[in-house]
């Protein structure tokens, strides 16, 4: 199963290469991390999506806790929450098939965000389905290069996980 | 008024109370030794950076203290690395110093620069790189709180020569403030009485203790958990010396080197109260045959052990010494005669054993040491089937005083930790037990020994090979015996008489019984070589793939 971590990092230059060293020395396996600063500057939010079942699950959180750096960790799997992903895809692009891949933009809610003689630049946000089906709509046409964010992840509602809210116990307004 | 960040570390330093470093200087660290000449902190200076990581290690486990040690950049930090991951994996407090190159230097591959802190993530339980003077005093605090509060272990700080030598305004914090950083010390109350009940309605219990009971100095609560709910006690490596070897609970060690009537019990214990100990792969050998009757309860202070090897019935998260006595508030005496009776006809039936026929037998060596050695002694070993034999044959009796290298086997361990252990404990005897092969790994330290007046009692246990892998090669080689053989006999009595010390040979049980009690009433150091038979295996042994009630012997 794929669990959805939110974790809270101190802001110290170490910290990424600490977590992403646990994941590999304990053999977890580490779908996307995503990490940039939070609401508060010392601190860092990383988005984790990890693959395991509820047992590795328990001991990635328990190793994860155990990192002076890390300061709160939730797994928002099972509650209500939103995800993105960013996403830009280069595709080749003939002047036949220009008009198609506008179509697909439009039908996916992309955008181009640069236009080559021979290529079309296309940034795509949203849920993993959705940008997996975009892909696999573009890869006909031949795709040149990709680059994924990683997903980042945030409950729905008043909940949040940020440092004071536990938000397993919040009251949520999902919608 | 200002001063540099090196005078602000030996004024950390001091404020610790740390009154002893072992260390190495080079040009990285120079500013910070500079220092140490005026302070009150002695300053050992051993022979190679491992022997001071081990040293400042041996230190910290005879008393109970943050060990500290310092070394320059590059070679002088990497050297280090074995030790710092042996205090890791022992779960051992040490604060270890490193010099840097300058910051302006870092990542340009610097003469003497290399990413320690990088390198060190794995084995420590953190570590920093202080590229602003004024962080200094915060990670000196951090680093000492750390090391010694939760579960131990080594913190690891690395100073930049130019960091060490800028100036700043000093003030010791009396806090720290790590957000991500508290550990549980009082087990949950509802898991506490869920403990207390299980214990009691148990029919037969047995406690695993391991060197989470040391390191929280629980063993008269130990003790006085055995004897209430009668409980025969088996020890982990690390936890031996917490329950004494002559009561009539102790079941001395279990697992792969374990004796049969320990690991019997394990088997066949309904309920299996495990405290300050990780389930290890060398107690649990086969995970599905390893208390297949019994409901566990694992009491320990790191949540991340629970659950990790194996699933308990009841897991309790918290200071070992704390857990258990608020266990002991709740339960009552209780007899459990039939189960003891049935355990002690286990020792009565299966006792270790080894046949004293033909040459000197390295067990009867360690028996022998143990009859003279007294109560206040402590014993270190190296790695190897030396190191078991002291496990299985040695009775201890007091906590702090077996220190040996468990969860790393880090061959080159015990001299060092000998010196670290004398020097922190000057008024008990300290015996090395070690292998002709252990002891060569780091063989230059008899002259930090001597230097410093140790009078360390040094036993070489010689078979004049690496006995336990020789062993391992006759079990699962077939005796395809390789690289095990060492064709050069080294006379350690004569070697030792180089370095100033006494020196013996002890060839014969009756040299053994003859030389000792001279031996340990020397008040120098001295080197005995043992020439032992070199046919002897450790057993019972668990073999690959078999549950531990399934022993050889
Ligand atoms: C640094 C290191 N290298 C290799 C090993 C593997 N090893 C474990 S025991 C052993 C032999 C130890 O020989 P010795 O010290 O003579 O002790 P003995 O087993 O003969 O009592 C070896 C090589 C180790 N534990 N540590």
């Amino acid at each position: 199963m794929t669990h959805t971590l939110t974790v809270l990092v101190e802001n110290t230059p170490g910290v990424l290469a600490r977590v992403a060293g646990l994941f590999s020395r304990r053999g977890f396996n580490i779908d996307s991390l995503a990490v940039g600063r939070s609401e508060d500057p010392g601190i860092s939010r990383m988005t984790i999506v990890v693959e395991g079942d509820d047992q590795i699950l328990e001991q990635v959180t328990k190793q994860l806790h155990k990192l002076v750096d890390v300061i709160k960790i939730s797994d928002v799997t099972r509650d209500d929450f939103v995800d993105r992903e960013l996403v830009m895809i280069k595709v080749n692009t003939e002047s036949s098939t220009r008009g198609e891949i506008m179509q697909l933009v439009d039908i996916f809610r992309a955008r181009i965000v640069d236009v080559g003689p021979k290529t079309l630049t296309i940034e795509v946000t949203g849920y993993e389905s959705k940008i997996n089906a975009f892909e696999n709509s573009l890869r006909p046409f031949g795709i040149i290069e990709m680059v994924r964010t990683g997903k980042v992840a945030m409950l729905r509602g008043f909940r949040s996980t940020t440092l004071n809210n536990n938000h397993k116990k919040e009251d949520t307004n999902s919608g | 008024m200002e001063i540099t960040v090196a005078e602000a570390l030996v004024h950390c330093l001091e404020q610790e109370n740390v009154e002893l470093i072992f260390g190495y200087p080079g040009g990285a660290i120079l500013p910070v030794y500079d220092v140490l000449y005026n302070s009150t902190i002695k300053h050992v200076l051993v022979r190679h950076e491992q022997g001071a990581v081990h040293a400042a290690d041996g230190y910290a486990r005879a008393t109970g203290k943050v060990g500290v040690c310092i070394a320059t950049s590059g070679p002088g930090a990497t050297n280090l690395v074995t030790g710092i991951a042996n205090a890791y994996m022992d779960s051992i407090p040490i604060v270890v110093i490193t010099g840097q190159v300058p910051v302006s230097q870092i990542g340009t591959d610097a003469f003497q620069e290399v990413d320690i802190t990088g390198i060190t993530i794995p084995v420590t339980k953190h570590n920093y790189l202080i590229k602003d003077p004024k962080q200094l005093p915060q990670v000196i605090k951090k680093a000492f709180h750390i090391a010694s509060t939760g579960r131990p272990g080594p913190v690891l700080i690395d100073l930049p020569k130019d960091v060490a030598q800028a100036k700043v305004k000093f003030t010791y914090p009396r806090n720290v403030q790590l957000p991500g950083y508290k550990p549980t010390y009082k087990g949950h109350p509802a898991m506490v009485s869920q403990a207390s009940k299980l214990i009691m309605d148990s029919k037969r219990p047995v406690i695993y203790a391991g060197g989470g009971v040391k390191i929280s100095n629980a063993a008269a609560e130990l003790r006085n958990l055995a004897e209430t709910i009668s409980a025969p006690v088996t020890h982990t490596l690390m936890g031996l010396g917490c329950f004494p070897g002559d009561h009539p609970l102790f079941l001395g060690m279990l697992g792969l080197h374990g004796t049969r009537y320990a690991n019997l019990a394990v088997t066949e214990c309904d309920c299996l109260i495990a405290v300050g100990a990780r389930f290890d792969d060398r107690v649990v050998a086969n995970l599905q045959g390893f208390a297949p009757n019994a409901k566990v309860i694992h009491i320990d202070i790191d949540p991340a052990e629970i659950g990790k090897n194996i699933r308990p019935f009841l897991p309790i998260v918290g200071d070992v010494k704390l857990v258990l006595e608020s266990i002991l508030k709740v339960i009552k005496k209780r007899k459990n005669s039939e189960w003891v009776a049935m355990v002690q006809e286990w020792k009565r039936k299966y006792p270790l054993s080894y046949s004293n026929e033909g040459t000197l037998k390295p067990q009867l060596v360690i028996e022998k040491i143990c009859e003279a050695a007294g109560s206040s002694a402590i014993i270190v070993t190296d790695v190897g089937q030396h190191q078991m034999w002291a496990a299985q044959y040695y009775k201890f009796d007091e906590p702090h005083s077996f220190i040996t290298s468990g969860g790393l086997g880090t061959m080159g361990f015990g001299l060092p930790a000998a010196i670290g252990a004398q020097m922190g404990a000057p008024g008990r005897p300290v015996i090395l037990i070690t292998g002709d092969g252990s002891i060569q790994m780091t063989l230059q330290e008899l002259a930090t020994a001597v230097e410093q007046k140790l009078p360390l009692k040094i036993f070489v246990i010689n078979n004049r090979q690496l006995g336990m892998v020789r062993q391992l090669q006759e079990f699962y080689c077939e005796k395809r015996h390789i690289a095990v053989d060492f064709h050069f006999d080294l006379d350690f009595a004569a070697l030792g008489k180089v370095y100033g010390m006494a020196g013996y040979i002890i060839e014969t049980p009756e040299q053994l019984v003859d030389q000792l009690p001279e031996i340990m009433l020397a008040e120098g150091p001295v080197m005995v070589n043992c020439l032992v038979s070199g046919e002897e295996n450790v057993l019972p042994m668990v073999l690959a793939g078999s549950n531990i009630n399934e022993a050889i012997d």
